[in-house]
């Protein structure tokens, strides 16, 4: 069954009818009297405007990112920022044999194959939940956002109380016969974040995947249901192929925000946490201190690179899979 | 935007009975129930606590707060007992930050005046901007939108290196220009409005050319106020972003009494554990009064936000 849609109500439309057009008899006026010359000179000429309204902002980004960024690709080549000696690839190797910075790459990367995923699921399932026809739905609307609001300093405390040693949790834990665990000292500190990452981002993923589920054409399910499809069916070979670029996207956005996990993991615990917690971004912390631009631009580079890869694969990913979709 | 019309009529048809039906409803309600309170537990119980007297702190939770600082000098109990509502609500917590801490006062006007800035005129640039990238074409326009958005997908470890090595050449590192101008800059609100903007009718700019408006008339008079409400949701998600900021000013300020309370919150000592959640009450109004009065604009900003191609 190939489905093809226009792409009606794909996020809120801005309808022509509702704006007053300002003198739309004028318009007419014009066309009357025929002033051709100066009418075509008005509709071809856009002017310098435009692009003296992207002039701001390009010089914004080429001073802050592009520029600079393009130094540090130098700088991730020579052996000094004095001497600049040209070393090719050996500042490149340096930071992949360093212990420290493979320690930091091998647990962002454990991390952020655990936590995309599950918030990828989740939040698909919580938008489900409430595209069901259960009641309050716009409270628990609210109450699943609500933590995107909340700034990460405010809550840190109540973690703490949560997953201290001698904290609420372990209590908990104990009416089971669970012997205490240091959850924020141990190996099962991935644990943790995991769980304050997706408390902290399945509320917006779900909007992502509300509006989506919201967008598949109501036909075309009916149509389904009538001819006898059971629900697994209408879930898999329907509903997951209009939500398939939403999944990719929202792939990609657990994958930049499980990079941000550092916030919690850093007032938690520190500059120095257990090692399990050590992050790429404390790694870079710890390095701006003694500020050494071969480590930090190669180590920039490094993970620009992956960054681009992984968002280059998603690209094609999404032409290829959401080309019969979106029609 | 956002209703749910999909599975009652489906389910049905397709055979379960009312009374089935009901039951399904009943276990998915609780269900959600039970996750709504999970989502909105550490935010209520930061609030409660805040009412909290300081004695009444210490001996709830001293014990965690003990352990970084050597001889502890208030009774500590060797249990945490989280308790949902104090055992007497007091506003000592609040007095201590508004009248004896002036500290924490700073810290949060430091948030104020870095993420203000960075919330107005990155909406200024961005909609510009937003409004070229709509209005152009052609292939040099495409290029550019996609480095925008490389660079907005940039994490922080990547980006912050450039950030810093041009804040050096300025010579404003440790200033908050540091912080401010690269904010202003993040291609972020660009790539959302330019989103919004293309959805302008065509015929609604047409006409204001036939009109005799110039380019800047359209932009002031026809596309402003077509985004009004795309505006402000951009701007509470860009707010919200900056306000929860951790890694800019722990690089970019060395500084940190220009620390901002996001990031200064968390080295509260054992002695001011007694105001501690009142500081994290107070730091959440803004956003929360926010999400509050703007909900529906936020959602609005986050559906937009869905796809990378635009």
């Amino acid at each position: 069954m190939k489905l093809k849609t226009n792409r009606q109500g794909d996020a809120p439309k801005i309808d022509a009818k509702q704006y007053k057009i300002p003198k739309m008899s004028k318009i007419k006026n014009t066309k009357e009297k025929r002033h051709s010359g100066s009418l075509k000179k008005t509709l071809k000429s856009d002017g310098a405007f435009p692009y003296l309204c992207l002039l701001p902002s390009l010089i914004g980004v080429m001073i802050f990112f592009i520029i600079p960024f393009c130094v540090i690709i130098y700088y991730s080549m020579v052996d000094n920022p004095i001497n600049k000696e040209f070393v090719f690839l050996q500042n490149y190797i340096n930071i992949i044999k360093n212990t420290a910075f493979r320690k930091a790459a091998v647990n962002t990367l454990s991390f952020s194959l655990v936590s995309v995923p599950l918030a990828v699921v989740l939040s698909m399932l919580l938008a489900m939940l409430l595209d069901c026809k259960i009641p309050f739905v716009s409270q628990f609307r609210t109450s699943f956002l609500c933590p995107m609001m909340v700034p990460v300093a405010s809550v840190v405390l109540i973690w703490q109380v949560i997953f201290h040693y001698n904290g609420v949790l372990n209590d908990f834990l104990a009416n089971f016969g669970v012997d205490k665990i240091d959850w924020l000292k141990s190996t099962k500190g991935q644990v943790v974040i995991v769980v304050l990452f997706l408390w902290k981002n399945l509320g917006y993923n779900m909007i992502l995947f509300l509006s989506a589920l919201n967008n598949i054409p109501k036909d075309i399910v009916e149509v389904a249901t009538l001819e006898g499809a059971g629900v697994f069916y209408k879930f898999f070979r329907i509903k997951l192929r209009y939500l398939s670029p939403t999944i990719m996207f929202v792939t990609v956005l657990s994958l930049i925000n499980s990079f941000k996990v550092f916030r919690e993991v850093y007032l938690l615990t520190g500059d120095y946490p257990f090692d399990s917690l050590y992050m790429l971004q404390h790694f870079m912390n710890n390095t701006f201190r003694n500020i050494d631009y071969q480590k930090l631009s190669s180590a920039a580079i490094l993970m620009a690179i992956v960054m681009v890869a992984i968002i280059g694969a998603m690209f094609i990913a999404e032409n290829k899979f959401g080309e019969d979709v979106e029609g | 935007m956002i209703s749910s019309k999909t599975s009652v009529s489906v389910k049905r048809r397709h055979g379960l009975s009312k009374k089935a039906q009901k039951l399904l409803m009943g276990v998915l309600t609780v269900f959600a129930a039970a996750a709504a309170l999970i989502f909105l537990l550490p935010t209520i119980l930061t609030m409660a606590n805040s009412f909290m007297s300081a004695s009444e702190i210490n001996a709830n939770y001293g014990a965690i707060f003990s352990t970084t600082e050597e001889g502890g000098k208030t009774f500590i109990s060797e249990k945490i007992n989280l308790k949902f509502i104090p055992d007497m609500v007091s506003f000592s917590q609040y007095y201590t930050v508004l009248f004896k801490s002036p500290d924490y006062l700073f810290k949060f006007w430091n948030s104020v005046i870095l993420v203000v800035p960075i919330v107005i005129f990155q909406l200024a640039v961005a909609s510009l901007a937003a409004y070229a990238f709509a209005r152009l074409k052609g292939r040099l326009k495409e290029i550019i939108f996609f480095v925008y958005v490389v660079v907005m997908l940039m994490p922080y470890q990547v980006t912050l290196v450039p950030n810093y090595l041009v804040s050096d050449w300025l010579g404003i590192l440790n200033t908050r220009a540091a912080v401010i101008l690269p904010g202003i800059f993040t291609p972020f609100a660009v790539f959302l409005l330019s989103k919004i903007m293309r959805r302008i009718p065509f015929s609604l700019i047409e006409a204001a050319k036939l009109d005799g408006a110039g380019e800047f008339q359209i932009f002031v008079h026809v596309c402003m106020p077509l985004c009004k409400s795309a505006l402000f949701s951009v701007a509470i998600l860009v707010f919200i972003d900056y306000w929860n900021m951790v890694e800019q000013p722990l690089i970019l300020l060395s500084d940190t009494s220009l620390y901002p309370l996001s990031v200064f919150l968390s080295q509260i000592n054992t002695g001011e554990i007694g105001l501690a959640f009142a500081v994290a009450t107070i730091y959440m109004i803004p956003t929360l009064l926010m999400f509050l009065y703007g909900e529906d604009y936020l959602v609005e900003g986050i559906a937009y936000s869905g796809g990378i191609k635009g």
